[in-house]
């Protein structure tokens, strides 16, 4: 099967059809047992508090602004080299949904930080370059607002996700490579998670909820998109006929 | 203090838990419902269109 294959906007729109209402309920269903895992099962933690449950929401909140942010520049990337006609469109779909997921991170960590840390804000290098995604999210979907050729904003925008992509791996080591107040990763980790399984299995599940909302959300908004490109070319066939 | 209390307290951490959950929640639903309705006006604005065309193509034969 070739790469082309989803390219063919007729078909993408049957697949979409297909799986979007599956995703959206296995979001539904994942978010719930998931909320109740974080909510009432986990016990509260001996350090923290039960401000441990934030967590569940914090982190696959920020895993969600990292992959969003990736998918949106691989989207970029395969639009730019391979002109594929819905590249564009899923990098496009993405940023709002990424852009989303960055601001509950930055909330819900600094929500998090005030009880743990004293500070709702701290300019430490994984906040910073997390703010950053946060402005490059706005920045992206800016850009297609601005350029009224869907093209060429197209073309000016990926640039840009390309450019910001840089990024994703400073926020991945950020925690590494500077002495900060923010954790290392406790889960994506080499030597394995070092997070108990009664806590990592609520996480992985909110997690997953998480990437199925993405999915129903990313093939509604493309859905929403195809329709407008046709809307454009229906309107501008009627004024040149 | 009962079950029900003691939940709803968060161990003292309620101003900071339940916002945590309220505000993911809201962004979540909001980005949701947005989408799913622009979906919608979209497919039923492209359905009337091309109503409009086809009526006026059969106008014209």
């Amino acid at each position: 099967m070739s790469m082309h294959y989803f390219a063919n906007p007729a078909r993408f729109t049957r697949l979409a059809a297909r799986i979007q209402p599956w995703a959206g309920g296995l979001a539904a269903i994942l978010l719930l047992v998931g909320l109740y895992l974080a909510l009432v099962v986990v016990p509260a933690d001996y350090q923290q508090g039960d401000t441990v449950r934030i967590m569940f929401v914090h982190v696959p909140s920020a895993w969600m602004a990292m992959f969003c942010y990736s998918f949106l520049a691989v989207a970029s990337a395969v639009g730019l080299i391979w002109k594929h006609p819905l590249a564009d469109l899923a990098a496009k779909a993405s940023a709002p949904i990424g852009a989303g997921f960055t601001f509950l991170a930055l909330v819900t960590g600094s929500l998090w930080g005030k009880p743990m840390w004293g500070a709702w804000w701290v300019w430490d290098a994984r906040l910073t370059s997390v703010l950053i995604l946060f402005f490059l999210y706005l920045g992206y979907m800016a850009l297609w607002q601005a350029i009224e050729d869907s093209q060429k904003a197209g073309k000016a925008a990926a640039v840009l996700a390309l450019v910001g992509a840089v990024n994703v791996p400073i926020i991945k080591f950020s925690v590494d490579w500077w002495n900060t107040l923010h954790q290392p990763a406790s889960v994506l980790r080499m030597d394995g998670p070092a997070i108990h399984p009664t806590m990592l299995w609520p996480l992985l599940i909110m997690a997953l909820a998480f990437k199925a909302y993405f999915v129903a959300l990313l093939l509604a908004r493309m859905r929403m998109e195809l329709n407008l490109r046709r809307i454009r070319a229906l309107r501008l066939a009627e004024r040149t006929s | 203090m009962d079950g029900m209390g003691a939940f709803f307290a968060m161990g003292g951490y309620a101003g900071y838990v339940w916002p945590a959950f309220g505000i993911v929640l809201a962004v979540m639903a909001v980005l949701w419902i947005t989408s799913i309705r622009g979906w919608h006006k979209s497919e039923q604005s492209l359905t009337a269109l091309r109503g409009h065309r086809r009526q006026r193509e059969g106008a014209d034969e």
